[in-house]
């Protein structure tokens, strides 16, 4: 069900957290709504709020990569194509941007990396799918095999998502949510959650098999594919214990495929 | 090496004991870098207030049964490593202030 507030906006949910973001634009309404489809809240309270200017194309920002900045009580994110800031204490924001859904995407996976940071989570380069009601990651550099085993689940596995991995943690326990951060398969995960399991870093070969590694490499592993964007030493240093804390919790091993369905046939 | 070295961690990292090995990620370009346990007994000490002299004679020396010969050698090119990435901060006096900072690492 999607429900926009007014036409003037929209609650976006991902991890449970809700966003609302302000735009007067129906038709960017409307865009937004089938691209976060499943993810749109229709109503409630929202914890951020951001309003959204809609500019003309050119480009907004000198920086070409993006860039993250702290800097008296804002956070400023930029690239070529948006600027926008965020207040955390007003837990408000604003976002400059072309009429295009990727600039925004970009501003929402900055924001959850900044808010997951402070929760021990973490986005990540990763694949994630539900199977017997618990989570299984796989991490891996662009070309690694995310959607490839996406794509190759039998029908009994929920995908949460085919690109970016929503990783949050409650006590002792990690979880996984969907998102509707796509990659080649360009559609939005499913909308749910479950522990985690055990997360795979990726590899190609000539066999299907899981091995053990060190911790360090784990760790290492990890963190190569981490979403991270602040060079912030507070928030480097949260990411890392963030990274280190999962690995003493969660299984991290490598699973060598070769790209058939038969792969999953380890993943229970 | 002339006149005693002191060495200091430096602020800019994240570092935790995994097993019996230190990671260590700088925070000015994200670099992970692994000690194995006698870099990692050098790491610890290294709080500004003690020569590298001194950690490896009271760190190193004895617990992984090298002459402080070897053992000061061995030191002197780990620090030079990492003080060449900024993780670590190298001084011909005590360094005070960054040992203070280093302390509010996890």
């Amino acid at each position: 069900m999607t429900t926009t507030l007014a036409r003037s906006g929209v609650i976006i949910e991902v991890g449970g957290l809700p966003i609302q973001l302000h735009v007067n634009n129906p038709v960017f309404i409307e865009m937004l709504e089938k691209r976060y489809a499943g993810f749109v809240a229709p109503s409630g309270p929202a914890k951020f709020e951001f309003e959204i200017d809609l500019v003309a194309p050119g480009v907004i920002s000198a920086s070409e990569d993006v860039q993250v900045t702290w800097q008296a009580g804002l956070w400023r994110m930029e690239r070529g194509d948006f600027y926008a800031e965020w207040n955390p204490a007003l837990a408000c924001g604003r976002i400059r941007q072309t009429a295009n859904p990727y600039s925004l995407d970009c501003v929402l996976r900055i924001v959850h990396t900044l808010l997951l940071a402070r929760e021990d989570g973490f986005l990540a380069h990763a694949s994630s799918a539900v199977r017997n009601g618990r989570a299984f990651l796989f991490a891996g550099v662009s070309g690694a095999g995310k959607t490839t085993m996406a794509s190759l689940a039998p029908p009994d596995v929920a995908l949460l998502t085919d690109e970016i991995s929503y990783v949050t943690r409650r006590k002792d326990q990690y979880f996984a949510f969907g998102t509707p951060f796509a990659g080649e398969l360009a559609r939005p995960g499913e909308n749910m959650t479950a522990p985690i399991a055990a997360l795979y870093l990726l590899a190609k070969g000539r066999e299907n098999k899981i091995e053990s590694i060190g911790t360090v490499e784990a760790v290492r592993g990890l963190l190569e594919d981490i979403l991270f964007f602040a060079k912030d030493r507070e928030l480097v240093n949260l990411v890392f214990q963030a990274a280190c804390d999962f690995v003493g919790r969660v299984p991290v091993k490598r699973l060598t495929f070769v790209p058939d369905a038969r792969v999953w046939e380890l993943i229970r | 090496m002339n006149g005693k070295q002191y060495v200091a961690r430096s602020p800019q990292i994240a570092a935790r004991m995994m097993g019996d090995e230190m990671m260590i990620m700088s925070a000015i370009d994200s670099t992970l870098f692994t000690l194995n346990e006698a870099a990692a007994a050098i790491w610890n000490a290294a709080d500004g207030s003690k020569a590298l002299e001194e950690i490896v004679a009271g760190k190193v020396c004895e617990q992984f049964d090298v002459t402080p010969e070897a053992g000061l050698k061995d030191a002197g090119e780990l620090v030079e490593r990492l003080a060449g990435h900024g993780i670590l901060i190298v001084s011909d006096t005590p360094i005070v202030r960054a040992a203070a900072a280093a302390k509010g690492s996890r």
